[in-house]
């Protein structure tokens, strides 16, 4: 509860920060406002502060998992928000604008991760969702940006129409908003209502659409391809672990008497989004679009974590949502850095990137081995922990498919680390070395670190949950 | 003490990363040299008769009631004696060839021999997989940067095909995982402790031994090995063929055998027919091959085959030749690739046409180049007799005690085929020995200068290792002999349930 206070006082601040002629004050403050937020998330492990019930009236809950969550959504946006530093320089863009709305977006996000109510849920996907739309406008003389931020406001809120849909039939079904009202119709009544299964389904699809899980993905590409950089990062990292920890505490509180209902689909939904998120990962020419594509085939094995079902799941699914943002916030960051010198997206723009800048050749072949699930990086054990949990629940084609696709997904990221020290740079001009600001360097460094770090020593998150 | 074994070349690698000028050889043949002090010690006071020795264990996933834990016994020795004796020599065989950036080279080798060691002496299922996968990266990087022409799609190739065949591994092991009892454990012991059903067995039999098959590699998962091995740079071909091959065959002894008894024993006839259809197809296309490093890549895939057939013949003879011929064909095979390095530093070309007359100019290489070229054809006194004579005692065995279940031709024809490896090696290593030694000179082999002092610190160790394991082999037999017997019967009881 304490980080949604702080976010949101913080955010205004920012605003008024803005003001200011000194831009750096602004770069410097929105970091540390993530980072007393972090610390303050942190010491309600435990105790948490939920103001009671005549204020809270029950609409959300900090517990230990929440708390988690929030752990690592805000250690992520503490990764992204140094990459924003050619904001700062940049006249053309508003920068105290953006770190205010990062912030409200984040207060979506911890909303979504400590709801006990669906419509503080539905707030909270709204909340992240629309500074999305306007953030990946961010880059207002661009086509492609405008467009991006057309095409996910659109498909956005059509899924957010649906969500709405489903929670008012299971409004009128259980009679309650409530996780533990809906649990106790669950649980207690005989028949069920087919209105329940019904508003369950579109609630689940209008979730699904934000996680971009097959067949809901096709605005993926091009809203990640359109976005300005550092706001793909967000994206992919923020939205998706708040998307599958929302999903995930849906199900496991109010809807787990009725997993034969969804579990069936589940699987197979989630085999075909590793499925089509691989195989059409492969195919891709630019790196932002693999990684968009690469994005979906993750959302797919974190389904497979909720399908899974058990008490491993929640673990399974914080530290693969962990490691999956530590290396994509590494991997975008090196990207950015790329392509504001060759001014290209491609595969062909790292060519040779080893021989100028061994330094970020470095961070982008763990981040790449971590997203492929190499041992010796957090990505390996995230992937374990998910194939465990999905043992255990018997799910057994599916696992052999998810590993069957890991080994495609080896030859899209591969093609990066090929292109970086095995290609030759196309000319003198690309063969400079990047001036890699400092700020990157810390946010790069930390990401790499942590990512060989929990590959090691999982168990520093596992023990947590246990 | 076991994790010293892992621990120093890893640290070592760290350092010699950071030295960025040609003292790093140096300071990795230092390394390597006291890693390799480190286990003659460890042999020295390793007791055949016990069972793990040195171990380290310590709680790594407590969560998850995952172990640390590494250890030597019997069966994990002769790999680790071969690991750290190799990799010395093979660090200083790449002394006199230069290589950019040679902090990165050397660090990547000592990288892999941590590995290396690591996944020989891991008694736990996922340290095991973790080693496993940490000796593929550095490999395909040091095929991949410092390798010939076509490198990129050939260590590509190399690459995906191997990590396929782990992920198919990696679910088999947390298979098996989920299926010991409690909060689960993923030791080796519990493992052997499963008393799994014959659908599981099948199961976990297919997810394994393809890996396995394709580390190897046995036919026809072997497509990816002679390009690799060809491209790759001299001594990675080397850390290939000499050491990560045996991770195959370790593993088929020490995570597959005693795991899936009946699955292994009913498939032991498929196996063994893949095996000598490897053997004689390798040495075929090796017997026409036209540059040297090629014909040993094909005569390394051939030699495979005889050690695989060996294992799963189900006896105690076969098996401990196949623990010896893992040693020996890694020393010789290392010794081989050398010379071939050799010569195409001297002469620029691998080609048998260009070749010839060496033996003029060059008597001491001849002479060691003949021994370990002999012991790799498998003439009594050289390790390659011992290794093979044991395989093909087993091999034998097993069709003779098959008479019953096959038909007496096929029977005798397993054999007799398995026999026709020393044929046809002796066949491929002599018209190779004779077309780059003897005979005419050549253009290019006019001025050939004889071995170096830092060649012949390679060389005449490995030659006389060839001698000493053929003259003695007992040395080496007796470390492993108590741990087979055991396995094996262990293996036939479970069979037998």
């Amino acid at each position: 509860m304490l980080s949604i206070l702080l976010l949101s006082v913080f955010g205004i601040a920012n605003l008024f920060l803005g003001f200011l002629k000194n831009r750096q004050i602004l770069f410097v403050g929105a970091i540390l406002f993530v980072l007393i937020t972090f610390g303050a998330n942190l010491v309600e492990w435990g105790n948490p502060l939920d103001f009671g019930a005549s204020i809270n009236k029950g609409m959300m809950a900090t517990d230990k998992t929440s708390v988690l969550f929030t752990a690592v959504l805000l250690f992520t946006a503490f990764l992204i928000m140094p990459l924003s530093q050619n904001y700062i320089q940049d006249k053309e863009a508003q920068p105290a604008e953006y770190y205010a709305i990062l912030l409200f977006s984040l207060v979506g996000a911890v909303m979504m991760v400590s709801y006990e109510s669906l419509l503080m849920l539905f707030v909270g996907i709204e909340i992240l969702s629309i500074s999305m739309y306007v953030l990946t406008g961010a880059n207002k003389r661009n086509n492609r940006s405008n467009e991006a931020a057309m095409k996910y406001f659109l498909q956005g809120s059509f899924a957010t129409g649906i969500f709405l849909f489903g929670v008012a039939l299971l409004y009128g079904s259980t009679g309650g908003f409530s996780l533990s009202k809906i649990q106790e119709y669950v649980s207690s009544t005989p028949n069920i209502s087919p209105m329940l299964y019904l508003g369950l389904m579109f609630t689940l699809v209008g979730m699904l659409f934000k996680v971009s899980i097959a067949p809901f993905h096709f605005w993926t590409p091009d809203v990640y391809d359109g976005a300005p950089t550092l706001f793909t990062t967000f994206m992919s990292t923020i939205v998706k672990t708040a998307g599958f920890a929302a999903l995930f505490k849906l199900l496991s509180s109010s809807f787990g008497n009725v997993y034969g209902y969804w579990q069936t689909g589940f699987i197979t939904l989630s085999a075909l989004t590793i499925v089509v998120g691989n195989l059409t990962a492969v195919y891709q020419q630019s790196f932002k679009r693999m990684m968009a594509y690469s994005s979906i085939s993750h959302a797919g094995y974190l389904l497979l974590a909720v399908t899974a079902f058990n008490e491993r799941s929640s673990s399974a699914i914080l530290f693969y949502s962990l490691s999956y943002s530590l290396a994509t916030v590494c991997a975008f960051g090196v990207l950015m850095l790329v392509s504001a010198k060759n001014h290209n997206e491609e595969y062909n723009s790292f060519n040779g990137l080893a021989k100028s800048n061994p330094f970020l050749a470095l961070v982008m072949t763990i981040a790449m081995l971590s997203l492929a699930g190499i041992p010796l990086t957090s990505g390996f054990f995230g992937k374990l922990w998910i194939f465990i949990s999905a043992f255990e629940r018997g799910m057994y084609w599916v696992m052999v498919i998810a590993a069957l696709m890991s080994a495609v997904g080896l030859y899209y990221y591969f093609k990066v680390i090929i292109a970086m020290y095995l290609k030759e740079p196309h000319s003198k001009e690309t063969d400079t070395k990047i001036e890699v600001p400092t700020p990157y360097i810390i946010a790069l460094l930390i990401g790499t670190i942590l990512t060989v770090v929990l590959g090691l020593l999982p168990d520093t998150i596992f023990g947590l949950l246990k | 003490m076991t994790l010293w074994l892992v621990l120093i070349p890893l640290i070592a690698s760290l350092i010699v990363f950071f030295i960025r000028n040609e003292q790093a050889k140096r300071i990795a043949l230092l390394f390597s040299c006291l890693e390799l002090i480190l286990g003659v010690y460890l042999v020295a006071q390793f007791d055949p008769l016990k069972k793990l020795q040195f171990e380290t264990n310590f709680s790594w996933i407590a969560s998850a009631g995952i172990n640390f834990h590494l250890g030597i016994d019997g069966i994990g020795i002769l790999p680790v004696i071969l690991t750290v004796l190799l990799v010395p020599f093979i660090i200083l065989s790449a002394f006199e060839t230069k290589y950019e950036k040679p902090n990165v080279f050397y660090g990547l080798i000592l990288l892999m021999q941590a590995s290396l060691v690591g996944v020989f002496t891991a008694q736990g299922a996922f340290a095991y997989y973790l080693f496993w996968e940490g000796a593929l990266i550095p490999v395909y990087f040091l095929a991949a940067i410092w390798g010939g022409e076509n490198r990129i799609r050939v260590t590509f190739k190399f690459f995906i095909y191997t990590v396929f065949g782990s992920l198919l591994m990696l679910i088999a092991l947390v298979y098996m995982y989920m299926q010991t009892p409690g909060s689960h454990s993923d030791e080796l012991q519990a493992f052997y402790a499963l008393g799994l059903s014959k659908n599981t067995q099948y199961i976990i039999f297919i997810g394994l031994f393809i890996a396995f098959a394709i580390k190897m590699p046995v036919f026809p998962f072997h497509t990816w090995q002679p390009d690799t091995y060809t491209i790759s740079p001299t001594p990675a071909t080397m850390l290939l063929s000499g050491i990560m091959l045996k991770m195959g065959i370790y593993s088929v002894i020490r995570w597959l055998l005693p795991v899936t008894p009946t699955a292994v024993w009913d498939n032991s006839t498929i196996v063994m027919t893949l095996a000598i259809i490897g053997l004689i197809y390798g040495a075929i296309i090796a017997i026409q091959q036209k540059d040297i490093k090629r014909l040993l890549a094909y005569s390394s895939f051939s030699h495979v085959g005889l050690m695989v057939a060996g294992i799963f013949a189900f006896n105690h003879v076969g098996l401990q030749g196949a623990m010896i011929q893992m040693l020996a064909h890694g020393i010789n095979v290392v010794g081989l690739f050398f010379v071939v390095d050799i010569i195409q530093r001297r002469t620029g070309t691998r080609n048998l046409a260009d070749l010839g007359g060496i033996t003029q100019s060059a008597p001491v290489l001849t002479v060691l180049f003949a021994i370990i070229m002999l012991g790799s054809v498998g003439l009594p006194l050289t390790n390659g007799f011992v290794g093979e004579f044991m395989l093909l005692i087993g091999i034998f065995k097993f069709s003779y005690l098959n008479f019953a279940v096959m038909p007496l031709a096929i029977a005798i024809s397993v054999g007799v085929l398995a026999g026709s490896t020393l044929i046809f090696g002796a066949v491929y290593m002599l018209r190779m020995f004779q077309g780059v030694m003897f005979g005419e000179k050549t253009l290019k082999t006019a001025e050939f200068k004889d071995v170096t002092v830092s060649e012949a610190l390679v060389l005449v160790p490995l030659a006389i290792l060839v001698l000493v394991m053929g003259v003695a082999p007992n040395i080496f037999i007796k470390l492993s002999e108590p741990a087979t017997k055991e396995l094996l019967d262990f293996v036939i009881s479970k069979i037998n349930k």
